[in-house]
């Protein structure tokens, strides 16, 4: 009996020492695993998600919202009408970018900057969500009788954007919202005007998913005539390209207009198809890896 | 009794003295690809890897967590790790091998060496065998190594809709510092 278990002193060190306790020798190695790719533009569909452009990266976003479907035949189901907005974003780290864009509607311009704060990460460090900080500025240019000042025709927006990615294909997001617009439309409004998004991305295969969005404005703060933005699309990913196809009832692209002045509604058919197409571009860098 | 446990005691110390003796740690390590596409040039760096190479028995073990792999595209780093490597799913790439040649490394120099073992991207293992260059140094020493991997052979799917094609054969060149293991 003893030498039996003399022999297994011996012997088991020997065998146990196969590669795989050299693996174990690195595998507690302290790596923390960002979790990437929450959602795959830096858009839920009209609202802004937690993502932003990396660093150097110049993200070109042209959108289009059509007419309402239920124009009917004659209208083509709102084809024959667009919007649009053309939008230049630039990653100045992996966390902060800055952005502006043009919408055809109201000539309005934006300018904002995304921030992210907290990353999503596993591994060595367990960080549960992401958040990001968005502020934006936007301003109407379409001329009006009267004649406004620029004061009046601004309005300005905060976002905190908080989302999980549960797994690799669900991942949701928060986003409480301040919309101050300098001059309401509808005098009795609240010119301040809190509201909160709530987004969502399923993955249906590895370049494919769909979003939904909707923004809910906390009550008595706005005009009854208009609704809550809610919208659904689907987003295609080919190489440096993400399609997003999408139905929405908000005819705007910026957030004054999606959240505080959607008016149409899903019941009555005013919904609009519309599209955004983005195309990544890198700079900077260039130091070549030699063969 | 007590003679008994203290040989036991002994037996296995001395066995697993014996089993680990030196052990090589990398430092420094940095892998990178590089594959041409029309649109624009694929590479990236990562520099998070971890290898061990036991000098007694001449095993050694890679490890690269692929999601640290950084592109200077940040969109293309995340279609790599969401769409062709499923990072998620299998966080590392590790090699699993032993040097064929025996090397005394207490001598400094350069030598050719080769490896077999099993390569594991994407879940998926390969036998292969690697060729190296070693540098042995004094208390140090530095591997350079390049090795072709096919993107079929690991089940990478290469989806037919992608714009830029993506070659098939992926050249991957790797360099590692290391020093002895202190204990």
């Amino acid at each position: 009996m003893r030498k039996i278990i003399f022999m297994i002193c011996f012997i088991i060190p020997f065998s146990a020492l196969a590669q795989d306790d050299l693996m174990k020798l690195i595998a507690d190695s302290n790596e923390v695993f960002v979790r990437t790719a929450t959602f795959k533009a830096t858009r839920v569909i009209n609202g802004h998600s937690v993502e932003t452009v990396g660093k150097n990266n110049l993200d070109f976003i042209i959108s289009h919202r059509f007419d309402r479907v239920n124009r009917g035949f004659e209208e083509f189901f709102g084809l024959d009408a667009a919007t649009n907005r053309l939008g230049l974003e630039y990653g100045i780290n992996d966390r902060l970018m800055l952005g502006i864009g043009r919408s055809s509607f109201q000539k309005t311009f934006d300018y904002f900057a995304k921030y992210k704060l907290i990353r999503q990460t596993s591994g060595a460090a367990n960080v549960p969500v992401s958040v990001s900080l968005l502020s934006g500025y936007m301003i109407r240019t379409q001329n009006t009788s009267p004649q406004l000042s620029s004061n009046n025709r601004s309005s300005y927006t905060a976002q905190i954007l908080i989302a999980r990615k549960f797994s690799e294909s669900l991942s949701l997001q928060l986003s409480p919202t301040l919309i101050h617009r300098n001059r309401p439309d509808i005098f009795t409004d609240n010119k301040t005007v809190l509201a909160t998004g709530i987004g969502g991305r399923m993955k249906l295969t590895k370049r494919t998913s769909v979003n939904g969005e909707y923004n809910y404005v906390l009550p008595n703060q706005i005009d009854d005539s208009y609704t809550n933005n809610l919208s659904f699309s689907f987003d295609l990913e080919t190489g440096g390209h993400v399609f997003q196809l999408l139905f929405t009832n908000s005819f705007g692209m910026t957030e004054r207009q999606f959240i505080t002045e959607t008016n149409g509604s899903w019941g009555s058919g005013d919904i609009h198809f519309g599209f955004n197409i983005s195309r990544t571009f890198s700079f900077g860098k260039e130091k070549k890896l030699k063969p | 009794m007590t003679r008994y446990i203290l040989v036991m005691a002994f037996s296995m110390a001395l066995n697993t003295a014996m089993a680990q003796g030196i052990l090589y740690n990398a430092i420094k390590s940095e892998f990178s690809f590089f594959s041409k596409a029309p649109l624009e040039d694929i590479e990236a760096k990562n520099t998070r890897a971890a290898s061990i190479i036991n000098a007694s028995n001449r095993e050694v073990v890679v490890r690269i967590p692929v999601s640290q792999f950084q592109f200077s595209n940040k969109l293309m780093q995340q279609h790599f790790n969401e769409n062709y490597m499923e990072s998620e799913k299998y966080p590392y790439a590790t090699f699993k091998g032993k040097i064929n040649e025996i090397i005394d490394l207490s001598k400094s120099g350069v030598y050719s060496v080769s490896a077999n073992g099993i390569l594991n991207i994407h879940g998926v293992d390969q036998n292969r065998k690697l060729t190296a260059k070693l540098s042995v140094g004094e208390n140090s020493m530095q591997l350079e190594t390049k090795f072709e991997v096919m993107l079929a052979d690991h089940q990478i799917e290469v989806p037919k809709l992608v714009f830029k094609k993506i070659a098939e054969k992926i050249e991957v060149s790797a360099s590692l510092n290391y020093v002895p293991l202190k204990k």
